[in-house]
């Protein structure tokens, strides 16, 4: 009964031609998580895709302790004191960044490569420790406020006066206040490089809370369309910045 | 004990630019092709929307859509004396992972190489003198010139739309473009995209010094375009979020936008995703591949038995599974035996950054694409006389920074502190009137008798093969050569106005921390002479005549240019010989 | 590449499709001309894209379920299979379920097959279809045909519905309109069954004939008008560029996506160049009938949202003056589906993204990413508001509880 009709690709003859479309009753192609799959006859699509980040509730710690937590809050706010116009580091949410940051993927180091033997090396052969960022801030942050207390008076670092947090930073910068046990300087390295992080990236991550720092330097955040201003040279970019979260002008209702 | 799957007349390792290139010729014709790829499949609507895409943290710093270490890393040292540590995290180079490879995250920088590049040895002996090479330089010629793959060259800039002028055309020097490049058979498909105001100012300050500026050719479209497969491109908006980055609304150059949705509908064309290649299977006699082994995401083993093996999986992994799967001779830099692993060769970067008065410049920075920028090409390849330097090689230096991601992007002067409240001002004074080109100077990476891949002896990939192993270092030709372009660069930086210059030059010992572009190649090269080469002109393995290795490990050294625009030139060659040579008469193309 | 034979078979289609049976005797079931208009005849009635489950290897085996307001019916195997299939049918009982809504064994059919609208075809054209179905490799799989829930599983209710609803018989041509213009309202009400999707259904599922082709809810989707109406209709466009959208799924305006996406691959996409011009005649010579209201005032809350929304979520693609690019991103400005006084693909298409349909004339197949994550129910509202009256056009403003109404609809669905 068959005949050679079968053998030519006109249409619906060649039913694999099909797109996947309303009402389907099959998925012969996956996507989002992990699958390995047939990519066949139509690039592959499900409704509802993607992956946007998930936003830092404001909240508890979620990693540090109430003294690590207290301590990280107190260097944000050296690191980029508040003043008049912006606010500072910890105002701005950078402790709460890197406690969401620590508290997740980031912290635990997830697909790095942590296999042994762990050896020392030379420092441009990167780091080669099995700690990950979370364990090390839980030592360092410990190891910091047992050196002030040792050398300033029984103190916590969150407790000094600020100038006396500035001389801390800039001991361990230059070497000149000790850790015991841990690298001062790579600390604060680390510390610098996270806090400005926090400070910068998208407030979704907790930090640059109301793009305070967006703000502060002019940048207009996570926008996609600049072709009406790629030939407007030196003139001042009028948009307020919007984040992944959106901006006040996006909504119709008085409060957000 | 692998399942074994239904044989295909050609497996494809690796669903990047080549294997998608590679994957289009072959089904046309008619050949039943299977491409599988370690990562997962990826589009613009579902993985790079405008919606969450602008996320410098995610993508930038935590680098999301890239190869993660603990699935594939190397081990690496500068020197053979040293014992070699894995690479635990990324730096110098990043590599790509998913179907579209590196052809999603790039910059789109879409460059030939000079004519004199292709035959550098004879080329540099002959003006020079031997000695005047060092005696560990192995630079070599390709075994295929300038003008044999200009007609590639072309067709990929057709393929992506490529945004450019040309500077020279079938000889005749236009005004406008880089009159040192090879000529070109056709103007660019697409005009040069708009230039944003700093990257303009540099144009201006280096004409004003007597070099001829030339837009960067950008595979971020200045305008819509239909390429020759139908498929249709929008116009890049100056996003400022491209390398790192997928492409939101379908302008850069990609496998995604320029191939894929074309070759899906071929009935003779298949890819598995999250399936990774462990070993390229060969017979008893050694010189004929049988096909592939692969695992899937659950762990499975495979094998997809095929006629045509096309090993296209990146210059890194190409060198990797050509060693483990014992094909050709593995490197052995002291008794200069063997080739597999030999050449390998990176980019010498380096970049000025520039200081403007905040109250005369105001740059918007953030408004930018990934190939954008003005360049000179004055001081790339042979371009000057090397004589009185000292050195051979060069590059093109340019302001071609592509955006102004704050977490990146916030610079202060030198002399700064790098925080408090002093930090703070500068941040705010200095981010609208800083120009950042990132690679602004981007040099030659020649290739050392030392400068090597093989496998490690200690450490292990999550499968308990062997990691490959990176020894590199720079040398002093490269650090002479970088100097003295930095130097330029950073006359050029002035001359725009800058009231302070931050100078970055690239110096010894290579660093594996500090991120230097992922224009990585070499190990696997091609050549005329299979003593030094590890693939023919056509890219077919000496040893092997069904394998064809494609990508950037062909390169037996690296030019003074981004190598993408090279790479797919050389992966649509290779296509042309399988196509009207190959498989007409399967076997060696070229005489050993 | 393969070859398509498409053109010598249009022109041969074109001489045998249109006639009606002004001739003595059937045509024989093997004849090759027989069993090629027959095939032609599936595809303009899109049979394929009930009776097949998509992405199955086993054509018109049936087994794909049908979304109706009164449940899912699932549609049988009509390959030659004897025992599960149509094999043994004789031909009257064939052509009485195709244009007659009765089952073999005299039961009625429910709507969902069209033969409300298959009634316009002639026998011939049915027996053509049958020949072509003939010649299918049979197919072992037995469909249970029932399904609905009661009281809906009560077929002879149907007769009451047919006696409201159903007017058997042939197409009768108009002699005050052209051949082309018959032949567009044939393909259209007949083989084509557009109504099906485009016209309003009362509560109990017929057509409500004094909005024909004027757009309707189903399956979470809503059909726009196809009527000539400059605002909601085809009024904009040209008789090349529906041809166009029918024959490759795109045009200078817009995409196909959804179930339009599955008519254009299956169906419109190879129906000859003179029927696509024949269809597009036809309704672009239906009037249209809407006034445009007064636009929103571009100071309303919900419209500055709306602007600030577009310019950082949208323009990157469909442009600050809202025209896309031309088969590429639709454009926004000139659409009539944005417009649409159901705003429920709109608003689906913004919170689940949409792939559009990939065909030989256009591969690319762009999809629009989902928004639903990161817009709100007001944000969506808004920034929908806007487009709908921003450019020169005007129509309701979208609420909130439209977009919640549509999420919610839409949770389960897989498209």
């Amino acid at each position: 009964m068959k005949t050679n009709n079968m053998k030519n690709n006109n249409g619906p003859l060649r039913i694999c031609r099909r797109e996947l479309l309303a009402g389907a009753a099959y998925l012969a192609v996956t996507t989002s998580s992990s699958r390995a799959t047939v990519i066949f006859d139509h690039l592959p699509w499900t409704p509802n895709a993607g992956n946007p980040p998930t936003a830092a509730a404001p909240g508890p710690w979620l990693f540090f302790t109430g003294d690590e937590g207290r301590a990280v809050e107190a260097l944000a706010d050296r690191i980029i004191p508040p003043d008049s116009e912006t606010p500072g580091g910890k105002d701005s949410g950078s402790a709460v960044f890197l406690d969401r940051q620590l508290a997740g993927p980031y912290g635990r180091q997830d697909g790095l490569y942590i296999r042994p033997p762990f050896m020392k090396g030379a420092r441009n052969q990167g780091r080669q420790s099995e700690k990950g960022p979370a364990q090390e801030y839980r030592e360092n942050l410990a190891a910091l406020d047992k050196a002030c207390k040792a050398q300033l008076g029984g103190k916590a670092f969150y407790e000094l006066s600020d100038a006396d947090k500035d001389h801390v930073l800039e001991g361990l910068e230059s070497g000149a206040f000790k850790l015991d046990g841990v690298d001062g300087k790579a600390f604060f390295e680390q510390i610098i490089k996270d806090v400005q992080m926090g400070f910068f990236a998208d407030p979704i991550y907790g930090g640059n809370r109301d793009m305070v720092a967006w703000k502060m330097i002019g940048y207009p955040g996570a926008r996609y369309n600049y072709l009406d201003w790629v030939g407007r040279h030196n003139e001042k970019f009028p948009l307020p910045p919007v984040s992944m979260a959106g901006r006040a002008e996006w909504t119709s209702r008085t409060q957000r | 004990m692998s399942k074994r799957l239904p044989k295909k007349d050609v497996v494809i390792i690796g669903l990047g630019w080549t294997g998608s290139i590679m994957a289009n010729e072959l089904t046309d014709e008619g050949l039943e092709v299977m491409a599988i790829e370690r990562g997962p499949w990826r589009d613009a609507p579902t993985d790079f929307p405008p919606t969450y895409m602008q996320d410098e943290l995610r993508y930038r710093v935590r680098h999301e859509l890239f190869l993660r270490p603990d699935q594939l890393t190397f081990t690496f040292r500068n020197k053979l004396d040293q014992t070699a540590l894995p690479i635990r995290s990324w730096g110098a180079f990043m590599p790509p992972n998913g179907v579209g490879g590196g052809g999603v995250h790039w910059n789109a920088e879409t460059w030939r190489f000079l004519p004199s590049d292709f035959v550098l040895k004879t080329h540099l002996t002959q003006r020079y003198g031997a000695s005047f090479l060092p005696d560990d330089m192995t630079i070599q010629d390709w075994g295929i010139t300038y003008d044999e793959l200009e007609p590639f060259y072309d067709r990929f800039e057709y393929l992506c739309g490529t945004s450019g002028t040309a500077g020279n055309l079938r000889g005749q020097i236009m005004e406008g473009g880089n009159p040192f490049e090879g000529p070109r058979s056709r103007p660019y498909p697409t005009p040069a995209q708009a230039q944003p105001f700093s990257h303009t100012l540099f144009g201006k300050a280096a004409r004003e010094l007597g070099y001829k500026p030339f837009p960067q050719p950008s595979g971020n479209l200045s305008q819509a375009y239909t390429n020759p497969l139908g498929l249709k491109m929008g116009p890049c908006t100056y996003c400022g979020f491209c390398e790192w980055f997928g492409c939101s609304n379908y302008s850069k150059a990609s496998p995604q936008t320029t191939i894929l949705p074309y070759l899906v509908r071929k009935p003779n064309f298949s890819a598995r995703d999250n399936s990774e290649v462990i070993r390229i299977n060969v017979d008893k006699s050694g010189t004929r591949a049988t096909g592939v082994t692969f695992v899937d995401s659950s762990g499975e083993e495979w094998e997809q038995p095929a006629d045509l093996v096309i090993l296209s999986a990146f210059a890194l992994f190409n060198v990797q599974l050509l060693l483990h799967s014992k094909i050709g001779r593995a490197y052995d830099p002291v008794a200069n035996t063997g080739t597999v692993g030999r050449n390998y060769t990176h980019q010498t970067i380096s970049s000025v950054n520039g200081f403007f008065d905040p109250k005369k410049y105001n740059f918007n920075p953030f408004i930018a694409s990934g190939s954008i920028g003005m360049c000179i090409d004055e001081f790339n390849g042979d371009n000057f006389d090397h004589g009185p330097h000292g050195f051979v090689g060069g590059g093109y230096v340019g302001q071609v920074q592509t955006g102004a991601r704050p977490i990146e992007s916030t610079l202060v002067p030198p002399g700064t502190p790098k925080w408090g409240a002093a930090w703070k001002t500068a941040a705010k004074q200095y981010y609208l009137s800083t120009v950042k080109p990132g690679t602004g100077v981007h040099g030659s990476f020649y290739a050392y008798r030392d400068v090597y891949l093989d496998l490690d002896p200690v450490y292990k990939d999550r499968f308990g093969r062997p990691l490959m192993r990176i020894t590199m270092d720079l040398k002093e030709n490269e650090i002479k050569q970088n100097k003295y372009l930095t130097d330029k660069f950073a006359e050029i930086i002035k001359a725009m106005g800058a009231e302070t210059l931050g100078i970055q030059y690239r110096t010894a010992p290579y660093d594996i921390t500090t991120y230097q572009t992922t224009h990585v190649n070499g190990g696997a090269v091609m050549g005329s002479d299979p003593n030094t080469s590890v693939i023919n002109r056509y890219l077919q393995s000496w040893d092997v005549s069904n394998l064809f290795v494609l990508g950037a490990s062909a390169f037996p050294q690296n030019a003074g240019y981004n190598p993408t625009g090279t790479v797919a030139a050389l992966a649509f060659w290779a296509a042309d010989a399988i196509r009207n040579k190959y498989l007409k008469s399967p076997g060696r193309l070229v005489d050993a | 590449m393969r070859k398509r034979y498409r053109g010598s078979f249009a022109a041969a289609a074109l001489l045998l499709v249109g006639t009606t049976a002004s001739f003595a005797g059937d045509s024989d079931p093997q004849e090759f001309t027989q069993i090629e208009r027959g095939r032609y005849l599936a595809v303009l009635s899109d049979c394929a894209s009930c009776h097949t489950v998509p992405g199955s290897n086993q054509p018109f085996a049936g087994g794909r379920a049908i979304e109706t307001p009164f449940g899912n019916i699932v549609a049988p195997n009509i390959t030659p299979d004897p025992e599960t299939g149509i094999g043994s049918w004789s031909d009257e009982q064939f052509d009485a379920a195709v244009r007659k809504g009765v089952a073999r064994n005299g039961s009625h059919l429910y709507p969902a097959m069209p033969y409300n609208a298959y009634t316009k075809m002639s026998r011939d054209d049915v027996l053509a279809i049958r020949a072509y179905l003939n010649t299918l490799v049979p197919v072992r799989n037995a469909v249970e045909a029932n399904t609905l829930p009661f009281p809906f599983d009560i077929r002879a209710a149907m007769r009451v519905w047919n006696a409201l609803y159903f007017n058997e018989g042939d197409y009768q041509p108009n002699p005050n309109q052209s051949a082309e213009w018959n032949r567009g309202a044939f393909l259209v009400d007949g083989p084509g069954h557009c109504g099906a999707c485009h016209t309003p259904k009362t509560a109990l599922g017929g057509d409500k004939t004094s909005q024909y082709l004027e757009g309707a809810y189903l399956q979470g989707w809503s059909a726009p008008d196809i009527t000539n109406d400059s605002r909601l209709g085809l009024g904009a466009w040209s008789k090349e560029d529906l041809v166009a959208y029918l024959k490759s799924g795109h045009n200078r305006v817009t995409a196909a996506t959804g179930p339009m996406g599955e008519v254009v691959t299956l169906s419109a996409a190879f129906t000859t160049d003179p029927d696509l011009n024949a269809i597009a005649t036809y309704l672009k010579s239906l009037p249209g009938k809407t006034a445009a209201p007064a636009a929103l005032a571009a100071n309303d809350p919900a419209m500055t949202a709306g602007a600030a929304i577009y310019r950082d979520q949208c323009s990157a693609c469909h442009g600050l003056d809202g025209k896309g690019i031309a088969e590429l991103f639709p454009s926004v400005a000139d659409s009539s589906m944005v417009k649409s006084g159901d705003p429920t693909t709109s608003i689906r298409i913004v919170l689940r993204g949409a792939r559009s349909v990939g065909t030989t004339a256009q591969p690319t197949a762009p999809g629009m990413p989902a928004y639903g994550k990161q817009l709100d129910d007001d944000e969506v509202a808004a920034v929908l508001t806007y487009m709908r009256n921003t450019w020169g056009g005007a129509a309701a403003a979208v609420t909130s509880g439209q977009v919640s109404d549509v999420r919610r609809d839409t949770a389960l669905r897989p498209d």
